[in-house]
């Protein structure tokens, strides 16, 4: 058991846990706070099964940037879908068997980390290029973008440059997921790779990255447009009802 | 006031987005309110003593309250699809005139005290303590927002710096910074019915003399009662309905409309205002108390349904809001909506035949409709979304001869604020008020200029008044503004059919 087998174990189990634990409190907060007045961005579906269409398109499509900024959505939207074609061909090294359909998405998945990489130069190079962004950036947008890009370029790297053990980066992986630790490959490509990574999982929760949990909540989208039909009232708004009314 | 030397930006035959000029509208500022208008809402007068540690705590209440500040704080990636959205970054160039630099303001704040990044390391976040420049800022910029909602249609998140501006103006009420023109309305509102503090007797004695005009104009007794018990349908109409033009003529229409449809109706001084401030400066209190008049007053002259006149705020806290604010409306007629909008009560009655028009008595406009912000993005008309856009517009062809509508990009949920809505509409903000009317002055002026269009309608109490005040400074006639039911108080046939 190398060292380093043993502190990216630790680093990776201590990532997921932060993320994961910092995820679930953040969305039991957003879950526990109340919206006290119906206030969806109308024209608004006027029932439940029409939100979920909306909402849907929204986190598929990305409807309202694509009406937006086309190049934003165009950046946007290559990365996000690249980026999940990306973790499913993932899949991979934490199956056994492997599944069906991750199979049949590999070279999709492939080609996908290329297109994620190039959607990420994009929406950077727009933090440098557009005057109005350049103005609203702060240094943690710049290095998002850096920790995202360098994730990307480090598994490519791994796929085009200098490949790793991949046999044994499975092992390992499949060892963090049942407690029986395997020696992880001597390989710098994948120490980076592996760093960067825990250091997404670690600060999702902590940073912008809410966005992904959040536009799940957020009130402009999510409610329906029926404040006639059905009469919407808050916990402490009821209170204040009965005292007044 | 800088009223004098002000001009209006020139307008442009397609829109460009401005190049950013840092600062421009930093010292464009509301009046402050006194400690007499602050105080009879229950404010502080002055910026208390402790303002910080106030301000924060009241953050962090309004955070525990309502779900989309806190969503909307944490969500924001710093895309920038919004930053070309808002009428008043593209007619000022002030690059914290863009939705989401305004709502980094108090964003920054926010991350220094409630999140776990902006108190470690507040330089790499953007996070920032609430110092006085800070507080200036918010002071100046949360006072040039209109909280129109067209950021928030083209926002991946549906994040709404309506909802931001709303926040920071409550917190800043809460530590003595008011602003003059919003919160002596509601005082009026509160003492007297109405945002003019116009009271019953002088109301009803202005009703009289509209009648009399109706009479000379028609030849008929049209009547506007007010007060009366046992009428069908409380109207309750903006105040401006009563004094200002061109609002006046689409209360004529109303009552026309009434009148043709031999429908019972009234107005009450008690609830002489169909405005609500409250919405304003986002203080659930406030609103809840001038909406609780509408409820008295529906209540106390027995009324079985409830119309609310032409008014872009007002409609979306009356249908959006009135329900939670004072409803259940269980004691109204259950065969109408409730509330029902005007052009709702008047499509209908077209759909079912018991309207007639003369649509030649408009063939001197030609006509547009200016989709006003609450009405477009914050409420519907009808039974189907989109409603808002096409009932309207349903009136005025059946009224009118000419239609055309403006560039696609800048009518319905894309439409332009008139420049003038969320609390602006007052001399003291006039630059930030003519140049953010820039976006819809050059849709309009395209309009004018291929189709001959001189007749803009809206259904918005303020987008009349404050388009009145700047139509002149883009060398168009200010009368080219009225009222949809202005136009259906010229064509309606009255009488016996």
């Amino acid at each position: 058991m190398t060292t380093a087998t043993v502190v990216f174990a630790l680093l990776l189990y201590a990532a997921a846990l932060l993320g994961a634990a910092g995820l679930a409190w953040r969305i039991r907060d957003y879950a526990r706070t109340p919206a006290p007045l119906k206030i969806p961005t109308t024209p608004a579906p006027t029932s439940t099964g029409g939100v979920v269409l909306r909402m849907l398109r929204e986190v598929t499509l990305f409807e309202s940037l694509f009406k937006a900024n086309l190049w934003i959505w165009l950046f946007g939207w290559m990365f996000h879908v690249s980026l999940a074609l990306v973790l499913a061909r993932h899949l991979r090294y934490f199956t056994e068997p492997v599944w069906f359909w991750v199979v049949w998405i590999q070279p999709f998945g492939l080609y996908a980390g290329l297109a994620m990489a190039a959607g990420l130069a994009g929406l950077w190079a727009r933090r440098f290029l557009v005057e109005r962004i350049r103005y609203i950036s702060t240094p943690s947008d710049h290095l998002m973008l850096a920790l995202l890009l360098g994730i990307a370029l480090s598994g490519l790297s791994m796929k085009f440059l200098d490949h790793t053990d991949i046999i044994a980066v499975k092992a390992y992986a499949l060892g963090l997921i049942f407690f029986d630790w395997q020696p992880l490959p001597a390989h710098l490509g994948l120490y980076v790779h592996l760093f960067l990574v825990a250091l997404l999982m670690g600060i999702f929760p902590y940073s912008k990255l809410l966005h992904a949990p959040g536009v799940f909540f957020s009130p402009g989208r999510n409610q329906a447009d029926n404040p006639r039909e059905r009469r919407h009232l808050a916990p402490w708004a009821a209170e204040l009802d009965k005292a007044k009314l | 006031m800088a009223t004098t030397q002000l001009s209006a930006p020139p307008l442009k035959p397609y829109p460009v987005i401005p190049i950013l000029e840092v600062g421009a509208m930093a010292g464009t500022k509301s009046f402050p309110a006194n400690a007499q208008i602050q105080q009879a809402l229950g404010f502080p007068g002055e910026l208390v003593e402790d303002w910080h540690d106030k301000a924060i705590a009241k953050l962090g209440e309004l955070l525990g309250k309502y779900r989309s500040l806190k969503v909307y704080l944490d969500a924001c990636v710093h895309c920038g699809a919004c930053t070309d959205k808002c009428h008043y970054f593209l007619g000022t160039g002030d690059p914290k005139n863009m939705p989401v630099a305004r709502q980094d303001l108090l964003r920054k704040v926010y991350r220094r005290h409630f999140t776990w990044s902006g108190k470690l390391f507040p330089k790499l976040v953007g996070a920032e303590d609430l110092t006085k420049e800070v507080l200036d800022d918010w002071y100046s910029y949360f006072n040039q927002c209109s909280e129109c909602r067209r950021c928030s249609v083209y926002c991946p998140y549906g994040i709404d710096t309506a909802e931001i501006t709303m926040a920071a103006r409550e917190v800043m009420d809460s530590i003595g910074l008011g602003t003059k023109y919003t919160n002596e309305i509601i005082g009026k509102v509160h003492r007297v019915g109405n945002n003019l503090g116009l009271p019953g007797p002088a109301l009803q004695d202005t009703l009289s003399s509209i009648e009399e005009d109706l009479k000379e104009e028609t030849g008929l007794d049209i009547r506007l009662p007010v007060n009366e018990k046992g009428a069908e349908v409380l109207l309750v109409t903006p105040s401006a309905d009563f004094f200002a033009e061109p609002h006046v003529y689409s209360l004529m229409g109303y009552a026309k409309v009434f009148h043709a449809a031999g429908i019972s109706w009234t107005l009450s001084t008690h609830a002489s205002e169909a405005a609500n401030f409250g919405m304003f400066i986002g203080n659930y209190a406030q609103m809840q108390k001038i909406a609780t008049r509408v409820r008295e007053s529906v209540l106390d002259l027995g009324a079985k349904r409830l119309v609310v006149g032409e008014c872009g705020h007002a409609w979306r806290a009356a249908y959006s809001f009135w329900n939670t604010l004072i409803g259940p409306f269980d004691f109204l007629d259950p065969n109408y909506p409730v509330p029902q909008h005007i052009c709702e009560l008047t499509y209908d009655l077209i759909q079912r035949g018991a309207l007639s028009f003369d649509k030649g008595a408009n063939d001197k406009y030609v006509v547009t409709f200016h989709d006003s912000c609450n009405v477009a993005r914050a409420s519907r008309m009808g039974s189907l979304p989109g409603g808002q856009f096409e009932i309207p517009r349903a009136i005025i062809r059946a009224v009118a001869h000419k239609f055309v509508d403006m560039n696609p990009e800048t009518i319905r949920e894309k439409t332009f604020c008139c420049g003038g809505g969320g609390g602006i509409l007052t001399d003291d903000l006039l630059e930030v008020r003519v140049k953010g009317a820039l976006p819809r002055m050059e849709a309009l002026q395209a309009v004018v200029e291929s189709d001959g269009v001189n007749f803009m309608a809206t259904i918005c109490a303020i987008c009349k008044a404050q388009f009145s005040k700047v139509l002149p400074y883009y060398k168009f006639n200010m009368g080219m503004v009225g009222g949809v039911h202005q136009l259906v108080g010229n064509a309606i046939r009255l009488g016996p059919k």
